[in-house]
């Protein structure tokens, strides 16, 4: 059987979600990054692709976040709130 | 003015709505936070419930839940990258006497809660808690993104990233060993494609726990839906990390092996998922009740990741919980020294019994892959040498077997971890 391997993209373009205009997921200190005692373990955790090492800083691409909470737990720099209620992922299946 | 309850009951999940049916049934005034949409709608599972714990709160629920089938069959797979061998039980007394449900979470939760409200709790839906509101020490209600509430027992049921039981000092933050990241697909089938896949009846269903391909110890999980098959890996953090791969990519490679891809195969990916799991066990429960605060279900890490058991630990917490408050009411003390009864409860019941006899497991199979990975090839190789017929004779064949066997791993280890997995199972 061939393999087919679907982009990340493909398969949060499934979910359900009510964007906020706030993230709710935001680096401490950018600065530590520079030095990341982790190996920039947040980008490879992620299971959804929030974060990104682009030009010398993690960027973030809250929205496509399912709020699982890995990022967190991977580093202590990563500023992590519950988004607004009733905004952020809403699964329809669960 | 602010209102103040009986109880505030943070997460409308499994936990959180067995606590506050449990107070609302014995006449306390309840308020249940839910930070969805609503209930269920931030929440995942592999999964099923369990009918004994559910029926405790909702006899023969089964009848109005919106549950999708009945487990009839266990499977456990033990994969290689291009083979498997595979342990089922089937037994029709699952038919007669059901065991568990596999169920949506964000189909059933709603239900759960809804029998909390008609007890005469109040659900408020798309409310976030922000920070616990302190007196003296003692925690006396919550921080809404919609204003403040109190309660004489702020119940924590927020789930593993509890932010609650943090803001109150009850947790240490979660370390990457202790919890498990599950990545999830829901992906669509037509019920009888399912039914012929999987050799099923109309609502019978099948748990699969499946181990040992690819690198690391990770597990995979499949469970028959109505008309959706639910297909996820589990693999805890700090291994995640060591492995460097992505978690997607992994789930991808689970996805497309050789022995799981047919049984999914033309099938329509309609959501996906990810969750973490508190799998530290018994250590890792932590402090759960303060003055004015009680914590459970996944904030107060009560999951049974040896048997793969979460939402009755989850509820049994809740009802204890809610017992406990009911207690503390009467005596119109709701000092830690009182609401310690929860714990106390909570220890003499199976589910911190469960916890404290697994208590090394966790440390043990993270110490001891081999389990998972060397394990699982040996046995698949035998597996091929017993059925690959040749000219060699049947004789040879079995030297060559136990040749195999002793080369993957030394006499001695085999006993040895014989004795260990004995001592950590028993």
């Amino acid at each position: 059987m061939s393999q087919r391997i679907m982009a990340i993209e493909d398969k949060l373009y499934r979910n359900r979600y009510k964007v906020d205009e706030d993230s709710h997921l935001w680096i401490k200190d950018p600065t530590m990054c520079l030095k990341c005692p982790f190996d920039l373990r947040c980008v490879r955790v992620c299971p959804t692709d929030v974060f990104k090492w682009e030009e010398n800083k993690i960027t973030i691409t809250y929205d496509a976040c399912v709020e699982c909470g890995a990022c967190r737990i991977a580093c202590y720099d990563i500023g992590w709130k519950s988004p607004k209620g009733g905004f952020g992922i809403s699964y329809k299946y669960g | 003015m602010t209102e103040k309850f009986d109880s505030v009951v943070v997460g409308a999940g499994p936990a959180g709505s067995a606590a506050a049916y449990t107070m609302a049934k014995a006449g306390l005034k309840v308020l249940m936070l839910e930070k969805g949409e609503k209930p269920g709608s931030k929440n995942m599972f592999g999964g099923v419930i369990f009918r004994h714990h559910t029926e405790q709160i909702a006899p023969e629920f089964w009848k109005s839940a919106p549950i999708e089938r009945h487990v009839v069959e266990y499977q456990y797979w033990f994969l290689t990258k291009d083979s498997h061998l595979l342990l089922t039980h089937r037994n029709q007394r699952f038919n007669r006497t059901f065991n568990a449900f596999t169920v949506h979470r964000a189909k059933f939760d709603p239900w759960f809660a809804k029998l909390a409200e008609d007890a005469g709790a109040t659900l408020l839906n798309r409310t976030t808690v922000n920070d616990v509101i302190r007196e003296n020490g003692r925690i006396v209600g919550v921080k809404t993104d919609r204003g403040d509430v109190l309660g004489d027992v702020v119940i924590a049921a927020d789930g593993v990233n509890s932010m609650l039981a943090k803001h109150a000092g009850l947790r240490e933050e979660l370390q990457p060993e202790s919890v498990a990241l599950a990545v999830k697909e829901v992906i669509a089938l037509p019920h009888q494609r399912i039914e012929e896949r999987f050799n099923v009846g109309p609502d019978e269903g099948v748990a699969a726990m499946l181990v040992g391909w690819g690198s690391g110890m990770h597990a995979g999980f499949m469970y028959t839906n109505r008309d959706t098959i639910s297909l996820g890996i589990g693999i805890s953090l700090r291994d995640l990390d060591k492995m460097g791969e992505r978690p997607h990519l992994l789930f991808e490679q689970f996805k497309n092996h050789p022995s799981i891809a047919p049984l999914v195969q033309d099938g329509e990916l309609k959501e996906y998922s990810a969750h973490l799991i508190p799998e530290g066990g018994y250590d890792f429960v932590s402090r759960i009740h303060m003055d004015g605060m009680l914590v459970t279900g996944d904030a107060a890490m009560l999951v049974n990741a040896i048997n793969w058991e979460g939402t009755n630990l989850a509820m049994t917490s809740g009802v204890l919980a809610g017992n406990t408050v009911i207690g503390a009411k009467k005596k119109g003390d709701f000092s830690s020294r009182t609401l310690a009864a929860y714990r106390d409860t909570l220890e003499r019941s199976f589910v911190m019994r469960d916890l404290k006899k697994y208590k090394d497991a966790p440390k043990f199979f993270s110490a001891n892959q081999h389990f998972f990975t060397l394990y699982p090839e040996v046995a698949n190789e035998l597996a091929y040498m017993w059925h690959v017929v040749n000219d060699e004779t049947k004789e040879n064949h079995l030297k060559e077997m136990k040749a195999t066997l002793f080369k993957r791993r030394s006499k001695l280890n085999l006993l040895k971890d014989a004795y260990h997995l004995w001592r950590i199972m028993s």
